[in-house]
């Protein structure tokens, strides 16, 4: 899976726990949180949806990998299952 | 024979919007069954029936005008030996209308209106002005159901005493409900702001707040949270705010004064401790349901409850209960980067708990100075139900229990 396909996949998430998302705005080296709003039950529901999606375990203490888009595709790339 | 009616949910909501029936007439209802979906000025809520019985009729339309609070909306065929109703705090018990808008739906439900020439004899005694309304309980409560405003029935029971009877007479003789005027055009987000401004200036008009907050330390808190959740499943894991709305229950359980509604001039504490949550809704605006038995609720549980109840509330899918119980709210905007929040009550509920943001900071303990985790906590209590004391020792079992973690 390359970036753009995991890219993909993160914003399809990301759309689930945020339905008025519009990916042509999301900053992808901004945060997340400050972007769109979203609180501790979001973020819980986008690291369910990548842990599901993507087949990874993350760890709490990896939530500071998850910030902006850009770092949990990177994050994400090296984790995955192909 | 039991009216069904356009509930209270909420302080602040006068008027509601029919939206869908889950039931034909003919139906059987098991009580605490949703039948409908009614439209308020915050979300679309699923209404429970509060009487087991079978739907008689229809008398109101989906997707029809806005209509009062306490518009009956159906008939339902009570079983024999039921109770009528079991209606939450809010239907029982409404608030005294504010002096100025919004009008509180008894007045637009039902105007006084002159006795028929059918009233039965012996000829009902009036309430005189300034005397004390003679009314029993269950009387009252079945006036506030129905939306009846109880100084204009003339009681018949012994010393001009309004009794049930006289109240269901009265439902039955007052003119056809009045739709309210239809919703302004003005979007909803609007409409929401207008009916939170409505609750949180009669909040402040009517309760006398005061305000308490303290500094606790989350080290063993925050410790143990990250242990648990290291072990659980991402699905499984724990927010540190369930861990803070368990607590808050559990310390209400010393301090029980805090916990329920202010009715008719006085406390009436719940044994049950229902908590309400403040949720942000995306484009403003927020709404404060219910967590029940928050107190006896495991972790997992509360949790469970907490992300269904987020969920539920954005999609505006909550339940009337859910609306009607908390018997205090919670509120929480360290998220948000704020230190502390001091919030306003939410009526007629009698005290509200705030959480800021959980901040490292220097902390002496025993002699030394260290950095931990700090969050301040805050309370708002009705100084009408109860004094600062009681609020203080509220907050120190607050701080007492979060210290044992291991015991949530």
């Amino acid at each position: 899976m390359n970036n753009e396909e995991i890219k993909s996949k993160v914003l399809g998430i990301l759309a689930s726990v945020v339905p008025e998302l519009e990916p042509a705005e999301l900053a992808p080296d901004k945060s997340l949180r400050d972007q769109l709003d979203i609180d501790s039950v979001d973020f819980l529901n986008l690291v369910v949806g990548l842990s599901k999606t993507f087949g990874v375990e993350i760890p709490e203490t990896d939530y500071r990998h998850l910030y902006t888009l850009d770092a949990c595709v990177a994050y994400l790339a090296t984790r995955a299952k192909a | 024979m039991t009216d069904f009616l356009m509930p209270k949910l909420g302080a602040d909501m006068t008027q509601g919007r029919l939206v869908e029936w889950f039931k034909k007439p003919g139906e059987r209802i098991a009580r605490g069954e949703v039948i409908a979906v009614v439209e308020t000025d915050k979300a679309n809520v699923d209404v429970e029936s509060w009487v087991a019985g079978t739907l008689e009729k229809i008398l109101v339309a989906p997707g029809g005008d806005w209509m009062p609070v306490g518009t009956p909306l159906a008939v339902i065929q009570t079983e024999a030996g039921a109770p009528t109703a079991a209606p939450p705090a809010f239907a029982a018990a409404p608030m005294p209308p504010p002096a100025a808008a919004p009008i509180e739906a008894t007045s637009i439900v039902a105007p006084p209106r002159p006795p028929t020439p059918s009233a039965p004899s012996p000829q009902p005694v009036p309430a005189a002005v300034g005397e004390r309304l003679r009314i029993s309980p269950i009387a009252r409560k079945r006036a506030a159901e129905l939306g009846i405003e109880t100084s204009a029935i003339r009681g018949t029971g012994p010393d001009g005493r309004i009794t049930l009877e006289d109240v269901e007479r009265a439902a039955r003789e007052r003119p056809p409900a009045v739709p309210a005027p239809a919703a302004p055009a003005a979007d909803k987000r609007q409409r929401m702001r207008d009916a939170i401004a409505a609750a949180m200036a009669r909040s402040k008009r009517e309760i006398p707040h005061y305000y308490l907050a303290t500094t606790i330390d989350m080290s063993k808190a925050l410790a143990w949270l990250a242990e648990a959740n290291a072990k659980l499943p991402v699905t499984g894991r724990l927010l540190a705010g369930v861990l803070l709305v368990k607590a808050s229950a559990l310390a209400l359980r010393e301090v029980p004064e805090l916990n329920g509604f202010w009715i008719d001039g006085r406390a009436r504490p719940s044994e049950a401790i229902h908590t309400g949550v403040a949720i942000s809704l995306r484009g403003g605006g927020l709404v404060a349901p219910a967590i029940h038995d928050a107190d006896k609720l495991s972790l997992s549980e509360l949790m469970q409850r907490f992300t269904d109840l987020v969920a539920r509330a954005r999609a505006g899918s909550l339940r009337s209960s859910e609306m009607t119980d908390p018997t205090i709210t919670i509120t929480s905007l360290g998220e948000r980067g704020v230190d502390a929040v001091y919030g306003v009550i939410y009526p007629p509920q009698l005290a509200l708990v705030g959480f800021g943001k959980v901040v490292e900071r220097p902390w002496a303990v025993d002699g030394a100075v260290g950095v931990r985790p700090l969050v301040t906590a805050t309370l708002s209590g009705d100084h009408r139900a109860t004094d600062g004391h009681r609020g203080a020792l509220y907050l120190d079992a607050l701080d007492r229990i979060l210290q044992e973690p291991e015991k949530l």
